[in-house]
């Protein structure tokens, strides 16, 4: 099993894997792309992570997600490279056999990759490039 | 030892990686003052980032070891 990928997501792969027949609900949440980002215009944003430690996070992360929510299937997919806007740079799927713990498990599963995951963004626009976090402006 | 250079610490080091000989009781954070000294671009960058010790997060105030490998995080945008 692997949270990562270089090709664009499937995201009704992603929900056939995880959706079970004792479950009335799941919830799909996908990030995308988006053309601006604080005041600035954005055309492509290229990700990387730190591939076994972000795969060790995601774990993890999906771990903590399944304790606090035991009834609750979850499963992530995180795109890396060169995406432009309008693509899907995350896709993650909680199923349940009710919809309300569906819901709040994708909210608390995205927050803590948000938080913990080793990923980075570039982001690429008409006014140049630049490391979403932290710039360091160098030479 | 071996360092990690991800995103933006890539950037500015031009490199991937780096392998270091430390002193013993070397500690993550003598690391990080030392890149500080050596890169003009993370001088106001004080504390260091987060950082992982083999691949987990581990408090700067941790002593490496020999074959360890060290990785600075900067602040991390997934999703």
């Amino acid at each position: 099993m692997t949270f990562f990928t270089d090709e664009p997501i499937d995201s009704a792969a992603l929900v056939r894997s995880v959706v079970r027949p004792a479950d009335g609900a799941y919830v799909l949440f996908e990030g995308v792309v988006r053309n601006h980002n604080e005041g600035k215009q954005v055309e492509s944003i290229d990700y990387e992570a730190y591939l076994p430690m972000a795969e060790k996070e995601m774990a993890r992360v999906a771990g903590e997600v399944r304790g606090a929510f035991p009834d609750v299937a979850v499963a992530a997919v995180h795109r890396l490279g060169h995406l432009v806007v309008g693509d899907a740079s995350i896709a993650i799927v909680c199923a349940s056999p009710h919809r309300a713990e569906a819901f709040d498990a994708c909210r608390l599963m995205i927050d803590r990759i948000k938080q913990t995951v080793p990923i980075w963004k570039k982001e690429r626009g008409p006014d140049g490039e630049e490391w979403v976090g932290w710039q360091c402006k160098h030479d | 030892m071996r360092l990690l250079y991800f995103a933006v610490l890539r950037d500015v080091t031009g490199k991937r990686d780096d392998v270091l000989e430390l002193p013993e009781g070397t500690r993550a954070a003598d690391v990080w003052r030392r890149m500080r000294d050596e890169h003009r671009a993370l001088r106001e960058y004080v504390q260091p980032p987060m950082i992982a010790i083999n691949e987990s997060y581990a408090d700067a105030e941790q002593v490496l070891r020999d074959g360890d490998e060290l990785a600075f995080i900067p602040p991390v945008a997934g999703g």
